[in-house]
């Protein structure tokens, strides 16, 4: 047998005291953790196999559990860290990509954690939002340029079609398929409830969701599965996604063991057949040819939806976005390197594109000094972790977020980030049925539900210290916002001052 | 009368609303310490294959089979509940026998044992719904 170069990275401690050997855990743990052993009455666990997803920390009925990072270590280096030993240790013994799940956990900055927000003293009243009205409702699409009006000097009040949301946060696309069924009718629901939009990804629409469609944003992507008149007809605003913040510059694969039944008929591909993204969308070369494709879908709809296309963050973010603005797009998505996925090669996530806050300060910077802002809204995800964040993407000059794992969390993620191995204990990201009804969309809903109600309450708190009545107000009000421990260029990117300024 | 129902569909075969089940007849105030080492004979058990799972307990029947044929008069029915009274069973198993749903089974002690929706040990829901994590017994008025 070849020598195991890797141990386990963490350890499942099972406090005997309170084990009651009930084998929950056992019969809830997908990676075949835990066995019980009848001679003893008593559990035991195979830690190698466990991937630190909590299932069976949450579901143990006497706290019996936890797991913890295991004290083996390699000898100190500040170079060799123990992630970047084992992972060259596993690929000399497969010769393959590595594959991660869910967004770039790596040390970086994350911006909005440097940036503190303003509240008012003295000279300018703050706003108690328990008793003024407090406006979070916020409009996507392209405003009009100038004053129109007809030849009896009327108004003219069409403007090109808008979405309309309670607050600014979307759910942000994840395919049925690369998620399940139930947290798609999760999403679903608590959008419809709350009167904002999730979003189909690009594995078409499942025909039950079809009526929650004035709360979808449909999908066309490079692989373009599942995308058909009804589809696009179906859903309020058509997406394209142009590039992903957790894989910029590479496509998708979804394996065919996930192309099952339902998925397979949505998709509109074979069962069992891999779905291929392609990297590029394969008629799509500049923005002259980004320019058709927006208005194909959008004679394909009778002008009657606004389109979005969706980038990920990369260097030129902001010459890419101006030329988005002048494609015809309604709405630019912009997708930062935080963002999740349900597979994406380690070193592709770990090392490609930028972090969402820099891009969208410079994309809301360059809009502007081309005088082509209100061509668009601006719409970023891959980041956005609480209210706090939404506030501070708002004030740098978002129009509204999208929150992808933040969504997950709330429907019982727990970022073990194994999605690619498709045994998601949370019955999130599978399709395997005994695990995909493990989550309950009456129970998944409400939690959407709650976690976004509770952002707004928080959200208008915060507007209410500013002394800002409406969310419109406070869009790309950089001065609401201050840096500390930034650089020069880092401030003059963000277009903030420093904290005392 | 609320009744506990079953919602299959999302029963996950946990097993842990026997669980619940069996702690809430300890009156203990701590699992760990109430289960530890026993073997459990819940109230609530659950039927499961490889297709499917759903837990099965007392259905507390309008016009119960088991109330019916008790010889002695240890089950009876109060508000809609139908209760054992454990010195009065003589442990005859009639009623184990007449229950069409298997909800009556036999306990350690001789008398038999049956749900009675935690009517003698907690308030408001039964303890297995509220141990169910994944709303697959519910509580609840279904005319
Ligand atoms: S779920 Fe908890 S109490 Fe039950 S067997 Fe596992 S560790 Fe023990
Ligand atoms: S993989 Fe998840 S359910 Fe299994 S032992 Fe580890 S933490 Fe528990
Ligand atoms: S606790 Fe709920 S999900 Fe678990 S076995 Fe019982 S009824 Fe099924």
């Amino acid at each position: 047998m070849a020598v195991n170069y890797l141990y386990p990275e963490y350890e499942v401690a099972r406090n005997y005291d309170r084990c009651i050997a009930c084998r929950v855990c056992e019969r809830q743990c997908a990676n075949e953790v835990h066995e019980y052993l009848p001679d003893a009455n008593k559990m035991t666990c195979d830690d190698s196999k466990c991937v630190n997803c909590h299932r069976c920390v949450s579901l143990c009925p006497t706290r019996a559990l936890k797991i913890v990072r295991s004290g083996n270590t390699y000898k100190e280096n500040a170079n060799w860290s123990r992630k970047t030993i084992d992972e060259l240790y596993k690929q000399a013994g497969t010769g393959g990509v590595l594959l991660s799940s869910m967004g770039n956990p790596e040390d970086y900055p994350v911006y909005f954690d440097k940036l503190l927000l303003n509240a008012s003293q003295v000279t300018n009243p703050s706003i108690d939002p328990l008793r003024e009205p407090m406006e979070t409702t916020v409009f996507l699409g392209a405003k009009p340029q100038d004053i129109r009006r007809d030849n009896f000097g009327r108004l003219l009040t069409d403007i090109p079609p808008h979405l309309k949301l309670s607050m600014p946060v979307m759910f942000s696309a994840m395919s049925y398929g690369s998620i399940s069924y139930n947290a798609h009718e999760s999403l679903a629901r608590a959008s419809e409830a709350l009167g904002i939009f999730y979003n189909t990804g690009e594995g078409g629409l499942h025909e039950d969701f079809y009526k929650y469609g004035k709360n979808t944003i449909v999908q066309v992507a490079s692989g373009r599965f599942g995308v058909h008149k009804d589809y696009l007809n179906s859903g309020a605003a058509i997406e394209i996604k142009m590039g992903q913040g957790a894989k910029p510059g590479i496509g998708g694969h979804l394996p065919g063991h996930k192309i099952v039944g339902d998925v397979s008929r949505t998709r509109m591909i074979p069962e069992g057949s891999d779905a291929i993204s392609p990297a590029p969308h394969h008629d799509i070369y500049s923005i002259e040819d980004l320019r058709q494709l927006v208005f194909s879908l959008k004679e394909a709809s009778n002008y009657t939806k606004p389109v979005i296309v969706k980038i990920a963050a990369v260097h030129n973010v902001s010459a890419i976005a101006s030329g988005i603005a002048r494609s015809g797009a309604d709405i630019v998505a912009i997708d930062g390197f935080r963002g999740g996925t349900g597979a994406a090669p380690t070193r592709i996530r770990d090392n490609v594109g930028i972090p969402v806050e820099l891009a969208l300060a410079s994309v809301d910077k360059q809009l502007r000094d081309e005088g082509i802002r209100d061509n668009v809204s601006i719409v970023v995800g891959g980041g956005i972790r609480s209210s706090a964040d939404v506030i501070k993407a708002v004030a740098l000059g978002a129009d509204c977020v999208y929150i992808g794992t933040a969504a997950l969390m709330a429907l019982g993620c727990h970022l073990c980030r194994s999605c690619h191995g498709g045994k998601c204990n949370w019955g999130i990201a599978t399709q395997v049925p005994k695990l995909t009804k493990r989550l309950n969309p009456n129970i998944g809903f409400k939690r959407l539900v709650n976690l976004m109600t509770a952002w707004q309450h928080e959200i208008k708190e915060m507007m209410g210290g500013m002394g800002i009545n409406s969310i419109e107000s406070l869009k790309g009000n950089r001065l609401m916002l201050r840096g500390v421990g930034l650089n020069e260029k880092e401030l003059e990117i963000l277009g903030v001052k420093y904290a005392g300024e | 009368m609320r009744r506990v129902y079953v919602n299959e569909e999302w029963c996950l075969g946990c097993h842990l609303c026997e669980y619940y089940c069996a702690f809430a007849a300890t009156n203990g105030t701590d699992m760990a310490r109430a289960l530890r080492d026993t073997k459990i004979n819940a109230r609530i058990k659950i039927e499961e294959n490889d297709q499917i799972s759903f837990a099965v307990s007392c259905r507390h029947c309008t016009e119960p089979y088991c109330v019916k044929g008790c010889l002695t008069g240890a089950l009876t029915i109060a508000d809609g509940i139908i209760l054992i009274d454990r010195e009065k069973c003589i442990g005859c198993y009639t009623c184990i026998l007449s229950c069409p749903y298997g909800a009556i089974s036999p306990s350690e002690d001789g008398a038999v044992q049956k749900c009675e929706l935690c009517a003698r040990t907690a308030g408001e829901a039964p303890m297995c719904v509220k141990g169910c994590p994944n709303e697959a017994i519910v509580f609840e008025e279904r005319g």
